[in-house]
């Protein structure tokens, strides 16, 4: 079986791991190091760690003034509080003056677990994606997570970086990965339908089409880590060689990969394209595995809609 | 203070006003109130404190200013246009399509602004993210933000202040522009976020409180702010908003209004005759 490690841990390390290599950034958290993993940071980089309280809104606008100033401040917390709670500082003081910050949100979606609705954002996709000149990256393993940093690091703008709390599994070869921002990775050829996936979805896509295999359905599976801005070439050549896609993420169906990939498709190459997501609705508390049961994010929900969006073929 | 050095700061001070009067008026809207309130301060931070230079307007290691009010744009605009970071004659094209003076300070394309403002409680955390940095990087640059009193209602503003403390930001100043009112009306009647020097002070902030339209005092203390260890200056600047233009002096309608041509010729005469005096 394969290892599993949290990208939000993936993140801390990988910070860690590069504090030598990239001296001119800092670490900024909002009393949350333990949980999003910055804290491996912190213990090797002290003098620049810095804990900004449980004041969020506050942190985003001092990591602009850090990077107005030349710094890469990184500022981590929970999705919920930096997408949610200090959207407007990362609309206004980041993202319009297209500042250097790299927001590492941890504990995204449905598979917080046991805390529930509050900590559970499935609309944080949504509420970047509408940012202009944001970029926005949604690794789907350990390795994706580390190499997602070094990239973040070197690219010049705002970037949001979406962590998961829950360990998955390492899907990806870490010598012979490669991270190329806004291009999607295709894993495996198909012809019948595709599975776009982003996040721990692309697990599931991958058993998925194995199952679909043994019943003689032949889908390609693409890992979109960059969902702004989004590859449309990787996206429209699916639809014009498989002619059907599903598209699956751990955040709800309006305004995420989902529906990103349908402003794509309606454009350009309209095709049947179906959805696999959180269905418009809070979370819930409860254990991950319940949880991703209930809410269909499961290979089981990708297999039947992949079945449903090739009968919607001509 | 010589009496050369004032006379010509308030020379240029009435100089700023004008340009303020003009770019409103211009662009028949915008915020003259709080802007002509800010004028003096902003006149001697640009003249007189900072260390800037208009012909390297992102010099690694000058002092930087956010405008945290960044409604008032106009004084800063004006200030800028009459330190040469970009000329004066540009003032006429505020808020226009085709001009790069928009309504609230944007760091991207106007010489001289070290941030992007204008939703209110954010700059000052800006300002505390540049002190930081210069903190880090072992740089002596200071960092200077202007905050309006109504700003202060805004929670982040205390979280900023916080973090300022928490890190020691003594090369941070934060001038709070007391005019007193704000859109609806006195400060003490909307939303009463007093008394802020006893505030600041509870949050670790060394509190200087002054006339803010008194050259002496303003020289004074930002040099009492320089000579301030280990903690951050606030400066509680007691100021008329409109000042100089007697219509407009300590009324909350000129908040946000721009004069029509009639008052926009009583404004500038007033400003005008107060420079001959």
């Amino acid at each position: 079986m394969a290892e599993k490690i949290a990208t939000r841990e993936a993140y801390g390390n990988a910070l860690a791991e590069f504090g030598d290599k990239y001296p001119n950034f800092v670490v900024l958290d909002a009393d949350l190091a333990a949980a999003t993993k910055t804290g491996v940071f912190k213990k090797k980089f002290p003098d620049r760690f810095f804990d900004c309280g449980i004041a969020e809104g506050n942190m985003m606008t001092v990591a602009a003034g850090l990077a107005a100033a030349g710094k890469i401040p990184f500022a981590s917390t929970f999705a919920m509080f930096a997408a949610g709670r200090a959207f407007e500082q990362i609309r206004n003081s980041i993202a319009y003056p297209h500042l250097n910050v790299k927001i590492g949100a941890t504990h995204a979606g449905i598979t917080v677990g046991e805390d529930g609705a509050t900590h559970q954002c499935n609309e944080d996709i949504a509420t970047m994606r509408s940012i202009p000149g944001m970029t926005i990256i949604n690794p789907a393993d350990a390795v994706e997570a580390r190499a997602a940093v070094e990239a973040a690091i070197n690219f010049n703008g705002p970037v949001y970086m979406r962590f998961g709390r829950l360990a998955v599994p390492v899907i990806f070869d870490a010598a012979n990965y490669k991270f190329e921002l806004g291009k999607g990775i295709q894993l495996a050829d198909g012809k019948d339908v595709t599975i776009v996936a982003t996040g721990i979805m692309v697990d599931m896509a991958l058993s998925a089409r194995a199952a679909l295999a043994a019943e003689g359905i032949d889908a390609r599976v693409i890992n979109i880590h960059t969902i702004k801005p989004l590859d449309r070439e990787i996206i429209l050549a699916a639809a014009r060689e498989t002619g059907a896609l599903v598209v699956a993420e751990e955040h709800n169906v309006i305004g995420g990969l989902g529906s990103a990939v349908a402003e794509c498709l309606c454009e350009a190459c309209p095709v049947p394209m179906l959805r696999v997501g959180v269905e418009d609705t809070f979370g819930h508390s409860g254990k991950v595995p319940a949880l991703l049961e209930y809410y269909g994010l499961t290979p089981a929900n990708i297999i039947a809609k992949a079945k449903a969006a090739i009968a919607l073929k001509k | 203070m010589e009496q050369a050095k004032l006379n010509a700061l308030k020379q240029t001070a009435a100089n700023v006003r004008l340009g303020v009067l003009e770019a409103v008026h211009s662009a028949s809207s915008g915020h003259p109130g709080g802007s002509l309130s800010i004028t003096d301060i902003l006149t001697y931070l640009y003249f007189e404190e900072m260390n800037i230079d208009p012909k390297d307007p992102q010099k690694a290691d000058r002092d930087r200013l956010v405008l945290s009010k960044g409604h008032t744009a106009p004084a800063l605009y004006s200030v800028l246009a009459q330190r040469g970071y970009f000329d004066p004659a540009e003032l006429k094209t505020l808020r226009q399509l085709d001009s790069f003076l928009q309504g609230h300070p944007d760091m991207k394309h106007t010489p001289g602004i070290d941030m992007t403002t204008g939703s209110l409680g954010l700059g000052i955390s800006a300002a505390c993210g540049m002190a930081l940095a210069a903190k880090i990087d072992n740089k002596d640059y200071r960092t200077y933000a202007i905050v309006g009193d109504g700003e202060s209602q805004e929670g982040q503003v205390w979280e900023a202040a916080m973090f300022a403390a928490h890190y020691k930001l003594d090369n941070l100043v934060m001038v709070i522009d007391w005019n007193g009112l704000q859109i609806d009306g006195r400060i003490t009647d909307v939303m009463n976020p007093t008394p802020h020097d006893k505030k600041l002070e509870a949050f670790g902030w060394n509190v200087i409180s002054i006339d803010g339209h008194d050259f002496e005092q303003i020289a004074a203390a930002f040099e009492a702010a320089k000579a301030c260890k280990g903690k951050p200056t606030a400066i509680i600047a007691t100021t008329i908003k409109g000042k100089g233009v007697s219509f407009m002096e300590d009324q909350a309608s000129w908040h946000g209004s721009a004069p029509n041509a009639e008052q926009y010729a009583q404004a500038v005469a007033e400003i005008k005759a107060a420079m001959a005096d």
